[in-house]
């Protein structure tokens, strides 16, 4: 029998279902692979009691008929930018010192009441400001990967705690966050796939906000039907968060079906740059040969404001996130640190309180938006992002989703482009543009570079059309036969 | 535009985070090189350009104004927990403001 540590989502729920095992047992193998695992660092706070209780609670619900669904009884990982009630909630800072939330975000709860049993919160950049994992006040996280020297790699960002933990079979899902790239690029980074939806699919109430505009949740699994099973889950209309679309959820998993036989794949030319690792070029041509052999048909499209989707997040992300972390100020939770005046304290909380990332990014953020600034750099972005947009609407007339790499590059050394922000920044380049626009877009696992290292391809659709993704995705899937599993074997327990 | 030593102190403070002295001009350096990088965007034409305000195509919802919550005075109150932040008597403790 396969461990139960490797079944995915979907072979978990029909053992469930069949009595072959209960989702106190399935939890506690998940348990015992977090605890075996924790060199990897991908937790911050592991919630054993927690989730044996509800796994026993789901198995009553079970033994009475009354499973909500194919998520019920299932662990699940946690981004720790999710607000948990009663749940260390740390967005990976030192200034949320403590801080325990008297409420549950509501994409955590839509999980909860689907029946899922979340085993802890994981690891990210501090307030996902990062494509590494490095920037973590609880330590970077380690990629199950390794490279052919052995080194540690980094598992991407900010997601990167998710993404480790479902690459090294901690668990078979683990919901994370994307503004620029935060699922996708640590999806492609650790072999997994990742999926953000579109703006709105996903309430952001109780995420700890980072840019409201363009924050997404979203599923990472490792396969492309469970990312369908968790967004299901995930997703839904929600009053309290203003830009939630009031639309119903379809089933995306009776999307995967479907095959990708007349779909029209648009092939973006301006995703080609220079010095770009020709092992992604390859792996990125073999995608699109891949998708014509089941029948799509691929055509060359140009989004001429591409090479500006970057520098212009650059202005709105950070100008975004000064404005919404303005609230850690020590006064109602987390990190005080005393000063004889108001000014003073504030100056010393947050002084003493976000790392080097998030002061430099807070600090771009005010000086965009403070007088004098604020046409010339905020406005100009706004300018330009709706460039991107209509760059995307026009291709969509003639294509239905858009093929590229997910990231410029395979896993990196940890410690590695730490002393040159703008490089780090780059990480994102792919992944950007589809942000900018409010786009689903999804990373999946294709294949490995010389180094054995994995790389993801990377798929875009219109607004609210998931189900084109997924049935795209499920065909670079099916085609790919990537292998899931770290090399060294799962746990990296050293 | 390069940033300077003042500029940065400026924003650091308008953003009320301590830069110590010695650490301003590493920190103008840093924040120079971006901006640099993010000003390429001059090259872009954006003349009768909207910018945009919503990524989502969508009228925004409205509803009647009531009080839909409240009455959680300890919820909103639980993360101010000793030693600090703190609370008193239903407040928030914060260092002396008015003379």
């Amino acid at each position: 029998m396969t461990a139960l540590t490797d079944l995915t989502i979907a072979g978990a729920a029909k053992g469930l279902s069949k009595g072959d095992f209960s989702s106190e047992e399935l939890t506690g193998a998940h348990i015992e692979a977090v605890e075996g695992s924790r060199g990897l660092n991908a937790f911050i706070t592991e919630t054993p009691v927690l989730a044996l209780e509800r796994a026993k609670a789901s198995d009553t619900r079970r033994a009475k008929g009354e499973a909500a669904g194919p998520m019920d009884g299932i662990p699940v990982a946690v981004k720790d930018l999710f607000c948990t009630k009663g749940v260390l909630t740390t967005a990976g800072s030192h200034i949320l010192d403590g801080f325990r939330p008297t409420y549950e975000s509501t994409v955590s709860a839509n999980l909860l009441d689907a029946g899922a049993v979340m085993l802890g919160k994981t690891n990210l950049d501090e307030f996902a400001m990062g494509s590494s994992n490095i920037t973590s006040y609880y330590g970077p996280v380690k990629n199950p990967w390794r490279g052919a020297n052995g080194k540690d790699l980094v598992p991407g960002g900010s997601s990167g705690g998710s993404a480790a933990a479902v690459a090294a079979r901690l668990c078979p899902g683990a919901i994370g966050t994307d503004t620029g790239g935060s699922i996708r690029q640590p999806a492609s980074f650790s072999g997994v796939v990742g999926m953000k939806p579109t703006y709105g699919r996903c309430s952001r109430w109780g995420i700890v906000a980072f840019a409201s505009s363009l924050d997404q949740a979203g599923p990472l699994t490792r396969t492309v039907e469970d990312a369908a099973i968790m967004l299901g889950a995930m997703a839904g209309h929600d009053p309290r968060d203003s830009t939630s679309a009031p639309l119903d959820v379809p089933d995306f998993t009776a999307a995967l079906s479907g095959g990708v036989k007349g779909l029209k794949v648009g092939i973006p030319k301006e995703y080609t740059l220079d010095g770009m690792p020709v092992e992604i070029e390859r792996l990125w041509s073999r995608g699109i040969e891949w998708l014509k052999e089941q029948g799509a048909e691929c055509v060359d499209v140009s989004l001429p404001h591409t090479q500006y989707a970057l520098p212009a997040y650059y202005i709105v992300a950070p100008a975004e996130a000064s404005s919404n972390l303005a609230r850690y100020d020590g006064v109602r939770y987390g990190l005080r640190v005393g000063g004889e005046t108001l000014d003073g304290m504030y100056e010393a909380t947050r002084g003493e309180g976000f790392g080097a990332e998030v002061r430099r990014r807070v600090l771009i953020g005010t000086y965009v938006l403070s007088e004098g600034y604020y046409d010339a750099y905020y406005i100009k972005a706004q300018r330009v992002r709706t460039l991107i947009a209509d760059d995307f609407l026009k291709a969509f007339e003639a294509v239905d989703v858009f093929l590229t790499p997910t990231t410029p590059s395979a896993a990196f050394a940890i410690g590695d482009k730490m002393d040159d922000p703008v490089a780090m920044y780059l990480n994102d380049v792919f992944t950007v543009p589809a942000s900018m626009a409010g786009l689903p877009a999804i990373s999946v696992p294709a294949g490995l570079d010389g180094d054995g290292l994995p790389l993801g391809l990377h798929l875009i659709a219109k607004p609210f059309d998931e189900e084109t993704l997924f049935r795209a995705a499920r065909g670079l899937e099916d085609a790919a036969g990537f292998d899931t599993r770290p090399p060294s074997g799962a746990g990296g327990a050293t | 535009m390069s940033l300077d030593k003042d500029t940065v102190r400026k924003i650091a403070f308008l953003a009320r985070i301590r830069v110590p002295d010695d650490a301003l001009g590493g920190l103008a350096e840093e924040l120079s090189n971006i901006i640099g990088w993010v000003e390429q965007l001059k090259k872009v034409d954006t003349e009768n350009v909207e910018p945009m305000t919503s990524v989502a195509d969508m009228t925004w919802p409205r509803r009647r104004d009531e009080v839909t919550d409240g009455g959680i005075a300890e919820d909103v109150l639980a993360n101010a927990i000793e030693p600090e932040p703190s609370s008193e008597g239903g407040f928030f403790t914060v260092p002396k403001v008015v003379e």
